[in-house]
């Protein structure tokens, strides 16, 4: 007792705790990032207009004054979005969310399991372990379904880049039939009753009970993870940002307006399933396709076969279903696919339809 | 001591395997062992569901990878709980 006390007036007197250091540069930083975000548009016009000396309104100085604006305003956007959305998730675990989906009906368990998907940090490594931990502990087959379908459908790179080339309507959007997808798939899934495609090994696997302590981690902790994580994840997408842009800013200043009308507006019925089709083997590749994408839906594409084809890229994730494999009959994969599947072209379809 | 760090192939994960042999190697700590656990069902026994994880004689001590100064200073407490525990 006596032991703590002092050592923590000692930290006190040799000045800042090492929690409040970390929220000092945290907002330092984000002063910083306000900052550069407001000069990034002048400084892109100046760079084609006036340094370039590029006519306004020339093909080429749309094009590249659209380029030098994106490429800074979304790197930007992504780092300071995913440290936020990180450092939420810092918050929650997936043996936190095992216990609040224990007990819980279909459909509110359902809903519950979706939502969490979304905060809960997951990598598609752990599928297995947290499929079998979730199967184990009693939580039914659907309820689980739907944490795994969440958990990728709403990919946060993808999230944070149609915010920031779509604005936030849009990426709600994606977040709430994200959302709702899998809570449907999960219900359709739970119904069928397929426990008999599950491997069986499954069952059979008992968990010592052992009783893991809850880690609770700093805020300087959470921040240094965040701040990895990020330069993780950007480090990984930044390449395909500038490609995906540079395409997308080549398609703004040269491809006519209303020129794809006719091949992905809403009056051609199959580009949503096209477009859905054509997301599957993109996988991985979400950050260079939405700039493109954004592109072409200026030149007259349809926004829900844009967010189906999203939907599709990061949630029907061919790494993901080897890795489950594992533990589900190829039955239950080619069900669990069909099914999202269907779910997101029915919401492509339903976009069009209201929007 | 027993090291055991458990995972399923992900970058991560080894990431952590390296980490740990590195300290161990640094510490320059007898009697100790580390071990790579990739076989599932041996992971689920000790109930966890995020990977990679960190286990010393059997104890859960970490859950994800929380990087090379945090698996040092874990390691280290677990060592020095060990040699107290010797000397009792």
């Amino acid at each position: 007792m006596v032991d703590t006390t002092n050592t923590k007036t000692t930290t006190k007197e040799k000045g800042l705790s090492a929690d409040s250091r970390s929220w000092i540069i945290v907002v330092l930083a984000a002063i910083l990032w306000f900052i550069a975000y407001k000069t990034i548009q002048p400084l892109a016009n100046w760079l084609a207009y006036g340094l370039l000396a590029l006519p306004k309104g020339s093909h080429l100085g749309e094009s590249l004054a659209f380029f030098f604006y994106d490429v800074p305003k979304i790197i930007l956007l992504l780092g300071g979005m995913i440290f936020l959305i990180t450092t939420l998730r810092s918050f929650f675990s997936a043996e936190q969310t095992r216990a609040w989906l224990g007990g819980k009906r279909e459909g509110v368990g359902n809903l519950l399991a979706a939502a969490l998907g979304v905060v809960t940090p997951f990598c598609s490594c752990s599928a297995v372990p947290l499929f079998i931990g979730f199967v184990e502990s009693g939580i039914p087959l659907g309820v689980t379904f739907s944490f795994l379908t969440a958990a990728p459908v709403i990919n946060e790179v993808a999230l944070v880049m149609l915010f920031g080339l779509f604005g936030w309507k849009v990426a709600g959007l994606y977040l709430v039939s994200g959302v709702t997808i899998a809570t449907l798939a999960g219900v359709v899934i739970g119904r069928l009753k397929l426990e008999r495609y599950v491997e069986d090994f499954v069952w059979q696997i008992k968990t010592s009970g052992q009783e893991i302590e809850g880690y609770k981690p700093s805020w300087a902790e959470r921040f240094e993870n965040s701040w990895q994580s990020t330069k993780d994840i950007v480090g990984k997408v930044w390449l395909y940002v500038v490609i995906g842009i540079a395409v997308g800013a080549g398609i703004h200043g040269y491809v006519p307006e209303s020129a794809l009308a006719g091949i992905l507006g809403k009056n051609a019925w199959w580009s949503v399933p096209a477009g859905v089709i054509l997301g599957v083997p993109l996988y991985s590749n979400a950050a260079g396709i939405i700039p493109v994408v954004s592109a072409l839906m200026e030149k007259g594409a349809a926004l829900g076969t844009v967010l189906a084809f999203m939907m599709s890229v990061v949630g029907l994730s061919l790494p993901e279903m080897i890795i489950l494999r594992r533990v589900l009959k190829p039955q239950l994969i080619a069900i669990f696919v069909t099914v999202i599947a269907v779910a997101i072209i029915f919401t492509g379809y339903l976009f069009n339809l209201v929007l | 001591m027993k090291i055991k760090v458990l995972g399923v192939g992900c970058a991560s994960c080894r990431r952590m395997v390296e980490d740990v042999r590195r300290i161990v190697q640094k510490k320059n700590w007898q009697n100790v062992q580390v071990e790579y656990v990739q076989d599932l069902p041996e992971i689920l026994s000790y109930g966890v569901m995020s990977t990679p994880a960190l286990v010393v004689d059997e104890k859960v001590v970490m859950i994800g990878y929380r990087g090379l100064n945090k698996i040092e200073q874990v390691l280290e407490e677990a060592f020095a709980l060990q040699l107290q525990n010797s000397r009792v």
